[in-house]
């Protein structure tokens, strides 16, 4: 069983602790664990305990995920295929399916901008940033820094339940006559400001705004229950050098996410009474359908710089978590030590302070000085410095090392590989005189997908196999696991790899068309099939996925010992049915770093074993 | 193996400081940067012209003092409350609430008094952001003033016994309460230096 640790040893050395230091598998009477299985409501949905809320926040980003990829499937039809029938889709889309009198299907327009702004705010708040550091931040930050549970259970659970409510709002807006929200992810106005601009500006875009509002008290719930949690409730000897790398990166999140969901909930106030109080914080002298608007005095710019500074951090709030996640399965994997722990808990913070002060490298396009531009540019390129060091930190940590190829370590080691394709990318549209020709093309669009769409979801499914048997006390299937890594690696190259040379050659992005009515690109009508085509496969294996996950969860390969991937961290030491309060007996004590793997012939020496005579502590002051 | 020091039985944490009270000052935090945002979001829009300039309304500075007061007169039920002075600590918290709730109304007769004077909610931005900030900000008092009505719930219903954990509760009202009185202030100050 190459994937599995020594299983001997992990046994011998789980009785040792069992024997000594006094936390079995034994609920005492007099803990109250067991008040919080009473039944199925209060165990199940209503529950404050962090396990619970981390399972429910990756099922709902498993949901979101689904649709929002289902509705990136329609629009890369429409894209690839953009003569063929869509009418086999009515049953589904309904009137967003006009069907002609030959009886030929056509995706409305007005819907294909419904569907790509849905996509994109599904896929970067639901699933990326609730469903993965909500997840695996409920999850691990309790179980790796020794806690009971979060600094405010009840709290907690409130996190949850706000981003539940804000699915709803944004679930219910897809069944409206005049559609959702349709003028892009990032609510430019004045196609948000205006009710009237276009179809979905009207109820659609209300509901966003109250389906984000509430996104955002839950952002916000969360992130101030994390930071607490770390700084305070550590158990003794866990000092900050001795943590984990999971939790620095879920520690710098949510320090981003409440430094910068603020700013962007104070634009959408503004955006509010712009709407239906009519001020005109975002409204200048404008024209809709020949009538004169009577706003004066106001900057859609300003609304770019408002919504920037939340957006440029938000990406780094979803890949850091995925970042952290990836540097604790390579390690655990390798049976070495990350290589430069302090240089790459050093460059989380220098990522995490850089991204505060580049928000405007997406607004070269929105007539930006200049002089200012060259400010962003400096500061966007200077990212590369502490990203290169964590990508170069990785491949040492692999480099020489007997790697076991699981499927969790397998999704870490493409996520670096998607990290350095979208990185590299990343530097060419740092440039300002560079971004002014591709901003606008499907350059872009790849960019972005490969550095922090796809490289994200790989660092998460490197945690959700990974941490599976500590969440549901079961393994996911491996050959499954396998097939999913293999078609997802290879089907998210296919898909957006030739997007950029679409966009090297000036393909325009967010047309209806694709570009196709432009008899200069006709030429890459076949390479847009393909893409779609590569989509189609790539959502299929995420079925398999979503069936491996499921089926897991009920008759996956049971497991028997707490430790199976021989791992230092504090999780692997509750039992395998952990209860409320995580450790039944004494919370463990930590004695050292948490990456002591092959250190003086041994294999592995978990936190809680304390140090010999004269040996040296990496997480010592 | 080597010697194994004692495992903790309950929970263990790094520093003294309550998590209740380290959870309100992250959340002070998000709260400082909405206001920041609001404030940064004013200055860029008024250096970009078309700017409608007027005065703020005097009230605004009676309004300051009140609040200010308020803080005051819960930092006296506090020093009252640790002291073991019951009586003081109830009255100091009923002069606190009657005083937020002075300031509310002030704010409200405020925005009456701009908007008389020409500076009408939608004429401009430069007038709409003063209308949005300070009523954001009343809202957070709003908020302040719910804690107190709990707080004042507590005094005046259970027995009055200065626990620690009585204690702890109470310096979360009053931490959130000296918050919004200083974002005021430095609301006040912002807005008297860019007109």
């Amino acid at each position: 069983m190459a994937h599995i640790a020594d299983p001997t040893a992990v046994e011998q050395l789980e009785q040792e602790v069992t024997e000594k230091l006094g936390f079995n598998d034994h609920f005492h009477d007099h803990h109250h664990g067991d008040k919080y299985s009473a039944n199925f409501l209060t165990h199940y949905i209503f529950s404050t305990d962090h396990k619970m809320i981390a399972r429910q926040f990756l099922i709902t980003g498993i949901f979101w995920a689904f649709v929002g990829a289902a509705m990136s499937i329609v629009f890369r039809l429409q894209l690839g295929f953009p003569e063929a029938d869509m009418a086999w889709l009515k049953p589904i889309l309904g009137k967003w399916i006009q069907v002609n009198s030959s009886g030929i299907g056509k995706l409305d327009p007005e819907f294909y901008y419904a569907l790509v702004t849905m996509h994109g705010t599904i896929l970067v708040f639901f699933v990326l940033t609730a469903g993965l550091s909500g997840t695996f931040s409920n999850l691990l930050i309790p179980l790796q820094v020794g806690a009971r549970d979060m600094a405010s259970p009840l709290l907690n659970a409130f996190s949850y339940w706000f981003f539940f409510l804000a699915g709803v709002v944004m679930f219910l807006s897809l069944f409206l006559s005049t559609g959702p929200f349709s003028g892009g992810w990032t609510a430019y106005p004045p196609l948000s400001a205006l009710p009237q601009a276009s179809e979905g500006s009207g109820t659609g875009m209300t509901m966003w705004i109250v389906g984000m509002a509430f996104f955002i008290v839950s952002s916000l719930l969360g992130g101030i229950n994390y930071i607490t949690t770390i700084l305070n409730l550590r158990t003794k000897g866990m000092n900050l050098w001795r943590m984990p790398m999971t939790i620095w990166s879920f520690f710098v999140t949510a320090i981003l996410g409440v430094l910068s969901f603020p700013v962007l909930l104070s634009g959408v106030l503004l955006l509010m009474f712009d709407r239906s109080m009519g001020t005109s914080f975002y409204l200048s002298e404008i024209v809709v359908g020949g009538e004169v608007l009577d706003r004066v005095g106001g900057s859609p710019i300003l609304f770019q710089h408002l919504f920037w500074f939340l957006g440029h951090p938000e990406v780094y709030i979803i890949i850091l978590p995925a970042m952290g996640m990836v540097s604790e399965v390579l390690s655990v994997n390798a049976r070495k030590p990350i290589f430069g722990y302090r240089a790459m808990v050093y460059s989380i913070m220098a990522i995490g302070f850089l991204s505060f002060i580049v928000w405007a490298h997406h607004m070269f396009m929105s007539g930006v000085n200049p002089l200012i531009s060259n400010f962003f540019v400096i500061f966007t390129l200077i990212i590369a410095v502490p990203s290169a060091v964590k990508v170069f930190n990785w491949i040492t940590t692999i480099y020489g090392s007997n790697f076991r190829f699981n499927t969790p370590s397998l999704f870490a080691v493409g996520f670096v590989s998607m990290f350095i394709s979208g990185g590299l990318t990343g530097i060419f549209l740092g440039n300002s005189a560079i971004d002014i020709q591709m901003h606008d093309t499907y350059f872009v669009v790849a960019h972005f997908h490969i550095v922090m769409g796809v490289a994200a979801f790989f660092g998460m499914f490197a945690g959700v196999y990974h941490w599976f048997p500590k969440m549901f006390g079961r393994f996911m299937n491996e050959t499954l696991g396998k097939i999913h890594f293999w078609g997802t690696l290879v089907g998210a190259y296919a898909i957006f790899w030739p997007m950029h040379y679409t966009g090297m050659a000036g393909v325009p992005r967010r047309y209806y068309d694709g570009g196709a009515s432009f008899e200069a690109f006709k030429h890459f009508d076949d390479l847009n099939k393909f893409i779609t085509i590569g989509a189609i496969v790539v959502f299929f294996l995420q079925i398999v996925f979503i069936i491996n996950f499921f089926y897991s969860i009920f008759a996956g390969r049971k497991l028997k010992v707490k430790n199976p991937w021989g791992a230092n961290t504090l999780e692997w030491t509750t039992p395998i049915e952990a209860g409320h309060g995580n450790w039944p007996g004494n919370i463990p004590t930590v004695q050292r770093w948490a990456y002591d793997y092959g250190k003086n012939g041994e294999d592995f020496l978990p936190q809680y074993v304390p140090l010999k005579e004269g040996e040296h502590d990496h997480g010592g002051h | 193996m080597g010697e194994l020091s004692t495992p903790q039985p309950g929970r263990y944490r790094q520093s003294s400081i309550n998590e209740q009270k380290l959870l309100l000052w992250v959340a002070i935090g998000t709260i400082v940067m909405l206001f920041g945002a609001f404030t940064s979001a004013y200055v860029v829009r008024r250096s970009a012209g078309n700017w409608y300039e007027f005065k703020l309304p005097d009230i605004f500075f009676a309004s300051t003092l009140v609040i200010l007061a308020s803080s005051v007169s819960l930092h006296w039920a506090y020093s009252s409350f640790k002291r073991g002075m019951e009586q003081r600590y109830k009255i100091g918290l009923i002069i606190t609430m009657v005083l937020g709730l002075v300031f509310v109304v002030m704010q409200y007769l405020g925005w009456i008094a701009l908007d008389q004077s020409g500076a009408t909610f939608t004429i401009n931005p430069s007038s709409s952001f003063v209308y949005v900030i300070s009523g954001v900000h009343a809202a957070h008092v709003l908020g302040g003033i719910g804690a107190l009505v709990m707080a004042t719930l507590h005094a005046f219903t259970l027995p009055f016994r200065p626990t620690k954990r009585r204690r702890n509760r109470f310096e979360l009202v009053v931490q959130y309460w000296h918050f919004v009185d200083a974002l005021w202030v430095y609301l006040y100050i912002f807005f008297l230096f860019q007109s």
